[in-house]
């Protein structure tokens, strides 16, 4: 394998350092290191992340072709700077068994340009009745460790209960997502003043955060441990933060889109900005970014949602919930937590690559820029400003709430153990 | 449409002459109608309301009666619609007498294309059926675009299309006259 | 005005008035033995129905035919999706069709919104009740009918008819209207309180708090739980149609309740000042919001909001289609001969 020199670039936002790739690893980081052949990358002004982690994110592979593979998927991916993605299992089937686990995991190593984690789900076909075989998907050539019904609440509190106990045997995480359903049904948007005047269903913010509640409880009662998919609310934020005060092991993620957008955008009936949870109000937002500087929030995740143009091309209530994300998140998050000064670029390799692979217990990931450590990076020019243009995704979707608006920041490379899936910002 | 004038705007006509046509016109329509015992005065808006009601006193001092007076607003009716946003509509106020087997007399202010009157026929058409209708107007400006004519003119005044024609009233304007001007831009109708 | 009418919050006090002054015009009409007028000759209307409401479909129907429009009836129950074809297919097929103006009612709030603001078709939309958002010509039926009951004076003073009068030219400036019922679900509400807010009428609304949105206190009006005490000194009160379904997700005990404690009945009428109307946007469920009693007496304006409808929605599509362009409410020109 031929080496690689990364000149220059700081190293987490810190010190400038010239990084050495060699046989996938990081073989040295120093100065004035030498190229000795090696291909140079000069990345001078640049930010050196550890590759990017997702805990959520949707492939929709098998079954919703249609919308995303894991080839697209992954590709998308690799250009938001990610090297690992953990991919939902609301699929068609569902990822309830160790057989379809399998299938995504070796489709995401065929992909080659991100590697792909399965999520398997709790309950059988997510119906929240009986619990799927965790164990088998556990032991399974993708080593499950997060289960996830997402798309839909584990709501019976006693399947939760079981399921949290159950993990703990192979070290096993609930991502639970968080919507008590009788709450929310037909529940189109936010419930507060925009649903009030637009008259759309609200989905009233106690919804998840009394879901969130008995989860924490739930799990400081077995002694397991929760993590809280794309948590929305100011009161969900209070919540986790009281748990972590407690000392149990309770982890939350948050998208990048309630990080920036609120449900005044609703007003326009355009379902591009329909999502599940859906967007809230700028007091949430600002609790968000808060809480994700403070740690209460322990990571960034997509919920990459990619659906087809006709699933939003329709009136609000027809329309599929979700957002495309993968490629903007980094942007969004250096618009949000960067430019403001809530996090600086170690902070966001905490956020975005090292918390989360930690969550997932996913080895090779998540590592530190040193000598000897998988060659999983991403690199950042963080002077770029550019306006979105989904028409340049690499998604097969295109359903970004983002479209047309100036987004900071670019991912200009990344590395996948040592070999590169994107240079100069195009995929490889 | 009004357009002011490039050039101060003539009187052509005062006060008094207007008062002086108006009662001509007043003898005319007795004298035409054979006494205008089924005359019904019916005024296009918006100044054609105000001479309507001035006739109608003139009549009804001449013949010592109650003379019906109404409006008939045409706007509905105009074949000029979408050459512009649409239009405010005006009050049409058909006298409980109605208009079947009755002498209708139109009263506007100004004869131009003729178009007006197109419509106010037309209007006039889906209220009733009268026994005939008659033209009154205070000036006929000429430049006809459909055969139609007055049967009482106040005033025939000989203009070119670059010049704009406005009556005044003193109901709606302060003051009585009508003025000659001229508009940068010509087709007024 | 604007090209569509999607939301009576879209309509300035000058809209509004020249709406309602129009429909007075056109109401004349309806006493003539030839109802129509050649105005839309030629143009043609879509009645985009994916709801059942026939009311409100004969009375946008009866308004375009009135004008001579040609009126095309397109009923999509159900969703749309269900059925398989699209809102923006159906769009587009209308668009080929040569639509002018598409009515549509449709159960997902912001329905409308979508089909105007999307590029599927050309011509002026009008909301004819989407979801639980709202219905603006209802709502100007209803300020019609109040307006000719209770507008004031020339100069201004409290002015009441016995009968319909003319409010040509007024709005209703300081007049109390009481609008009680389910008002989260109800696109009436909604559009009712835009509306008649922008007309200078303060609005009360009733309910008991299950029916009543949240963030309800943002909106432009005074909001009770006592129907009783919002009664007293109100000029018109309004009772909005609540579906006994409601019960079932517990919004209310029982109908019983609900009507003992919200609805309108003849002790509750008789506390109200003499010159106030009761009014219903239909179709009423007796002895739930509204008796038997109270629905058919003198001050029920019930089956005149029905008629004022036409004479509205008539007003609203040649507003909107008489000319190359909507009204223009901003400098009204003279008329020009």
């Amino acid at each position: 394998m031929s080496t690689t020199l990364i000149r220059g670039a700081q190293v987490l936002g810190g010190e400038t350092r010239d990084v050495l790739i060699d046989g996938g690893l990081v073989a040295a980081v120093g100065t004035g290191l030498a190229a000795d052949g090696a291909e140079v990358y000069e990345a001078a002004g640049q930010i050196l992340l550890p590759g990017l982690v997702d805990l959520h994110t949707h492939l929709r592979e098998p079954g919703r072709e249609d919308s995303e593979t894991v080839l697209t998927g992954t590709r998308a991916a690799a250009l938001g700077g990610f090297t690992a993605v953990h991919a939902m299992a609301n699929t068609f089937p569902v990822a309830d068994t160790a057989g379809v686990v399998e299938q995504v995991w070796r489709l995401g190593r065929e992909s080659g340009y991100c590697d792909v984690q399965p999520v398997g789900a709790v309950t059988v076909g997510l119906a929240g009745k009986q619990l799927a075989e965790l164990g088998a998907m556990a032991d399974s050539a993708a080593g499950v460790r997060v289960f996830s019904d997402d798309g839909k609440c584990v709501d019976d509190a006693v399947i939760m209960r079981r399921a949290l106990e159950y993990v703990k045997a192979f070290d096993g995480v609930i991502a639970q997502h968080a919507q008590e359903p009788r709450l929310t049904e037909g529940a189109q948007m936010n419930e507060g003043v925009v649903s009030g005047e637009l008259g759309l269903r609200g989905w009233p913010a106690v919804a998840e955060e009394s879901v969130i509640a008995r989860d924490v409880l739930l799990a400081a009662h077995v002694g397991s441990r929760v993590h809280v998919c794309h948590l929305s609310t100011a009161g969900s934020v209070e919540i986790v933060r009281w748990a972590k005060s407690k000392g149990w092991d309770v982890t939350a993620e948050v998208t990048p889109h309630h990080l920036l957008l609120t449900d005044e955008l609703v007003r326009t009936y355009d379902p591009v900005y329909k999502v599940n949870p859906p967007l809230r109000t700028e007091a949430d937002v600002l609790a968000l970014r808060e809480a994700l500087a403070d740690g209460t929030i322990d990571c960034v995740a997509t919920d990459h949602a990619p659906h087809p143009h006709e699933d939003k091309d329709c009136e609000w209530a027809a329309a599929a919930m979700g957002m495309v994300g993968l490629e903007t998140a980094l942007s969004v998050v250096q618009h949000t937590m960067v430019d403001t000064g809530l996090l600086d670029w170690a902070g966001v390799a905490d956020r975005m690559s090292f918390r989360p692979a930690a969550i997932g217990r996913l080895a090779g990931h998540g590592r530190p820029i040193a000598a000897g450590e998988p060659a999983n990076l991403t690199l950042v020019d963080p002077a770029y400003r550019g306006v979105v243009n989904p028409a340049g995704f690499a998604s097969r979707s295109r359903n970004t709430p983002y479209e047309g608006r100036e987004l900071p920041g670019r991912v200009t490379a990344t590395f996948l153990r040592g070999t590169a899936t994107v240079r100069d910002g195009k995929l490889v | 449409m009004v357009e002011d004038p490039v050039e101060p705007a003539r009187p052509v006509l005062e006060a008094p002459d207007i008062a002086r046509v108006l009662t001509r016109i007043t003898h005319e329509i007795v004298e035409r109608a054979k006494g205008a015992d089924d005359v019904v005065l019916l005024g296009i808006p918006t100044r054609g309301v105000h001479l309507a009601d001035r006739l109608a006193a003139r009549l009804a001092k001449i013949t010592g009666r109650d003379i019906p007076v109404g409006s008939l607003d045409i706007t509905m009716y105009r074949d000029d619609l979408r050459l512009g946003p649409a239009r405010a509509l005006a009050r049409t106020e058909i006298p409980d007498e109605g208009v079947d087997g009755r002498l209708v007399v139109l009263v506007d202010d100004v004869l131009f294309s003729g178009r007006t009157i197109r419509a106010a026929l037309d209007a006039l058409g889906d209220i009733g059926r009268p026994r005939a209708v008659q033209l009154a107007v205070l000036v006929d400006r000429g430049h006809r675009q459909l055969p139609i004519r007055a049967d009482y003119v106040g005033k025939n005044l000989p203009t070119s299309l670059r010049e704009t024609v406005k009556v005044q009233l003193s109901e709606i304007d302060g003051r009585d006259c009508v003025l000659l001007g001229t508009a940068p831009g010509h087709g007024a109708a | 005005m604007k090209r569509h009418l999607i939301s009576a919050a879209d309509l300035t006090h000058d809209d509004a008035t020249l709406i309602l002054d129009t429909a007075e015009e056109l109401a004349r009409i309806a006493g003539r033995s030839i109802k129509k007028l050649p105005t839309l000759r030629g143009r043609t209307v879509v009645n985009l129905f994916f709801e059942d409401s026939t009311r409100t479909r004969i009375s946008f129907e009866a308004a375009a035919k009135r004008l001579s429009a040609d009126v095309i009836n397109f009923s999509a129950k159900g969703s749309s999706v269900s059925k398989g074809e699209s809102l923006k297919d159906t769009a587009l097929t209308l668009q080929a069709m040569g639509a002018d103006a598409v009515v549509i009612r449709h159960p997902s709030s912001g329905a409308p919104h979508r089909l105007a603001t999307s590029d599927w078709i050309g011509g002026s939309v009008v909301n004819a009740g989407d979801g639980t958002h709202e219905h603006p010509t209802q709502a100007l039926l209803d300020a019609f009918t109040m307006r000719r009951h209770l507008a004031g004076g020339p100069g201004g003073g409290p002015t009441f008819h016995r009968g319909p009068g003319d409010g040509t030219g007024r709005d209703l400036a300081g007049r109390r209207i009481t609008v009680v019922g389910d008002v989260l679900h109800s696109r009436v509400a909604r559009s009712n309180v835009a509306l008649l807010t922008t007309l200078g009428a303060r609005v009360t609304l009733v309910a008991p708090p299950t029916l009543l949105p949240i963030g309800v206190e943002h909106w432009p009006c005074e909001v009770s739980y006592d129907l009783d005490r919002a009664l007293a000194g109100c000029d018109a009160v309004m009772m909005l149609r609540v579906q006994s379904e409601r019960m079932n997700a517990a919004f209310f005990p029982t109908e019983r309740e609900y009507s003992r404690r919200y609805g309108l009945d003849g002790t509750r009428m008789a506390a109200l000042p003499e010159h106030a109307i009761v009014m219903h946007p239909g179709p009423m469920n007796r002895g739930m919001e509204i008796t038997a009693e109270v629905a058919d007496s003198g001050r029920c304006t019930a089956v005149e909001q029905v008629a004022n409808g036409v004479s509205v929605r008539m007003a609203v599509l040649y507003l909107l289609l008489g000319g190359n362009e909507p009204a223009v409410t901003t400098h009204r020109t003279e008329e020009s001969k």
